[in-house]
């Protein structure tokens, strides 16, 4: 009889066994489609973004034996001299046969008007050179860039591309004579906005990014942090502060534009801020990264043993003592995991920032929080609408370089956290 | 509240003195009912360290402690028995106002250390928690250094002026817990590295280091394996000759060990207070009885 049951038990068991196992393969195959495929979505992301994005880290130059003719320059002026026409009679010197007027101009239209600027400082910086000749290497127009980059085909019909025929001719003669060439594209990472391609940069961007997630750093992570230790720590549970914590975790939710909308009711039109500026920026991120530091930073401190806790107040620490001794050292690295989180965040967000004025065009670098600027994922939009060829490749090059600052932060915030993790 | 205290205070039982007085066997149909929920045997001591009096807890609605009064003398250990849930543990933590911390938990009566009410408007929990020290169930170091762990109540308290000074109070203090010689050159090593029982004993030495009067152990060996808990049961033996010590324990053989006094709770009511021998030998108590004789708990 024993026996009998016994069987029974097991055939049951291993009967159902099969199914069990079965299922238990299913779950986990299914978990690894759903990996592979969002990292197959990620690979095709970082693809097309890098392949797109590139070339814009290259920048074609033109190499031009430029006069620094005396005649041309006021010693006590020097920031009006015509620049301009030191590019042009040096690109009429390198081809003496180009004679129409309308030819010229489209000979000129090669080299990038920001040639002269170049020029320009360099006069500036050394007032020495004026009256020599020198070799150097200027940024030719971004259609030229393109041409070589392969973005302009030759096999189009002349009306249907940006260089005719006979600029095409110029270009290849260039490139035989060893004058063009494509370089690293210093440009890129020095200069502010512009509307000509081959001169825009994203300093500019990622300055005021820097500035505005400076100010927001600035301002979250205290308020945040103490917000967290008074709710946790100090508040009584009462009805008051179960609607202050339902608010916060609905702050959390609320759409970025609304906090850009409340930005610009308060901080510009009440108390009268300057447009376009990462203090007014930084507040506004302020805003929309303090629920998610809170409820980080409660949930860290939520997670502190409270054997610590009655340790210290067994031993006659006072509760700040307690808190600022032992439970804030043990909580940190989560709340610094959730600031990152939040600064990551910020640092990715656009639309509040169009409400304050943030999407301007401004080609300054700025040099602190006041000045007009823009951020990087602005920056990504504005060129994103721009019409030029050259411009897409520079999109895709923004985004690199924001999502290289993301990735950085995030894994800071995977490294505080393994260095400062404690167990117990 | 008045009429009952001044009843309490003149040192007599309150209930059933006949039988706190016998010192031989009590006969079975002589042991005080399971129904009757007054305190039998001997709550009272001439000497006390801390006296209690008609203390009630409440946890919100729920009634905790009903009701106890009892006096912890000096130099004693006072064992507190009783089933799970019982209250032993709640009452303890009233002994430093632990439960200042927990929601909702309310305290009424007269709990006086050296004749001053700690429950008073006045006192200040921060040293009162010097004065009456703790010990938890579960090992709890912080995350830091061992010397750290003996040196924070005296830095917090200002109890050494020097760094010399405050070596020689965490030597004393490791030395007092019996822990010295194992990790006297491990100072600087985290106290969560040590076993469960020299991680105890820290604990003990943590609490001894600010100099306290009174010792509250809640379960401490309740984690511990055996022979980590005969260590510790030989520290209680050891300390009790400097400090008083109140420990709560599941243990009935620890109880038995380490006490002079046990007092067993039921149910958030103290049903018998006495001395330890005569508790575990010769109990007045019908639910002590069942207790000890392991019919339930």
């Amino acid at each position: 009889m024993q026996a009998e049951k016994r069987e029974t038990t097991m055939d049951r068991v291993s009967k159902g066994l099969a199914r069990r196992y079965r299922r238990e393969r299913w779950f986990r195959l299914f978990g690894l489609s759903a990996i592979v495929t969002s990292v197959c979505f990620i690979a095709l992301l970082f693809v097309s973004i890098g392949a797109n994005g590139w070339s814009a880290f290259q920048q074609t130059e033109v190499l031009l034996d430029i006069h620094f003719d005396k005649e041309q320059f006021d010693v006590d002026n020097l920031s009006t001299a015509n620049y301009g026409a030191l590019v042009k009679n040096s690109m009429q010197a390198l081809f003496p046969d180009v004679t129409g007027r309308s030819d010229k101009r489209e000979l000129n239209k090669l080299v990038s008007s920001g040639a002269s600027y170049v020029l320009q400082k360099m006069v500036i910086k050394d007032t020495g050179i004026i009256g020599s000749t020198k070799k150097i290497w200027l940024p030719a127009d971004d259609e030229v860039d393109m041409f070589l980059k392969g973005y302009i085909s030759r096999d189009v019909a002349e009306s249907a591309r940006r260089l005719n025929d006979k600029q095409i001719g110029w270009i290849d003669q260039l490139v035989a004579e060893g004058r063009l060439e494509k370089k690293f594209n210093t440009i890129f990472f020095t200069a502010g906005d512009s509307r000509e391609p081959e001169l825009a940069g994203i300093r500019g961007a990622v300055a005021g990014s820097l500035f505005t997630l400076a100010v927001t750093l600035l301002l979250s992570f205290p308020i945040g942090v103490a917000t967290a230790v008074y709710l946790e720590e100090f508040a009584p549970r009462n009805r008051w502060t179960d609607l202050v914590e339902v608010n916060i975790n609905n702050l959390a939710a609320v759409p970025s534009i609304v906090f850009g909308l409340l930005g610009l009711a308060v901080f510009l039109n009440v108390f009268g801020m300057p447009r376009s500026a990462p203090l007014v920026g930084g507040l506004v991120l302020t805003l929309m990264t303090l629920p998610t530091i809170i409820i980080a930073s409660r949930a860290s401190l939520k997670s502190v043993p409270p054997s610590i806790r009655e340790a210290a107040l067994g031993v006659g620490a006072s509760k700040m003592q307690a808190i600022t001794h032992h439970i804030l050292p043990l909580a940190m690295p989560g709340m610094m995991t959730g600031t990152i989180i939040g600064m990551a965040q910020a640092l990715g967000e656009t639309a509040p920032l169009l409400m304050i004025g943030m999407v301007a065009f401004i080609v300054d670098v700025p040099h602190g929080v006041t000045d007009p600027a823009t951020v990087l994922p602005v920056q990504i939009y504005l060129w994103a609408d721009s019409p030029e060829r050259a411009f897409v490749e520079r999109t895709s090059a923004a985004i690199m370089v924001l999502l290289g600052f993301l990735i950085s932060m995030n894994a800071i915030a995977v490294f505080l956290r393994r260095k400062f993790e404690r167990r117990w | 509240m008045e009429s009952m205290s001044a009843v309490l205070t003149t040192g007599e039982t309150p209930f059933l003195g006949a039988y706190s007085m016998t010192q031989e066997k009590v006969r079975q149909e002589d042991k005080a009912p399971r129904e009757n929920r007054m305190t039998v045997g001997v709550p009272f001591v001439d000497d006390a360290r801390m006296t209690c009096r008609g203390v009630n807890v409440y946890y919100g609605e729920k009634h905790a402690i009903n009701n106890v009064s009892i006096d912890v003398g000096r130099n004693e250990v006072l064992a507190m028995i009783g089933p799970s849930g019982c209250g032993k543990s709640t009452f303890l933590r009233c002994l430093n106002r632990m439960n200042d911390t927990v929601e909702g938990c309310r305290v009424e009566g007269d709990i006086q250390l050296d004749e001053l009410n700690i429950y008073d408007k006045s006192v200040d929990v921060v040293p009162l928690r010097a004065q009456v020290g703790m010990v938890f169930q579960k090992p709890n170091p912080f995350p830091k250094s061992i010397y750290d762990n003996v040196a924070y109540g005296p830095k917090i308290h200002g109890l050494a002026s020097s760094r010399a000074e405050l070596d020689e109070v965490v030597e004393s203090s490791l030395k007092k817990a019996g822990l010295w010689s194992e990790v006297s050159d491990r100072l600087d090593q985290p106290g969560t590295g040590l076993s469960g029982g020299q991680q105890q004993r820290l604990c003990i030495a943590r609490a001894i280091a600010v100099r306290p009067e009174v010792i509250l152990m809640d379960e401490p060996c309740s984690a511990l394996d055996p022979i980590a808990t005969a260590t510790v049961e030989d520290l209680i033996s050891e300390l009790q000759e400097q400090y008083t010590i109140v420990i709560v324990t599941h243990n009935m053989q620890q109880a038995a060990r380490v006490s002079q006094r046990t007092a067993y709770f039921h149910l958030g009511d103290l049903i018998e207070v006495g001395s330890t021998d005569r508790i575990f030998t010769n109990p007045r108590h019908r639910l002590t009885e069942d207790y000890i004789t392991g019919r339930f708990g």
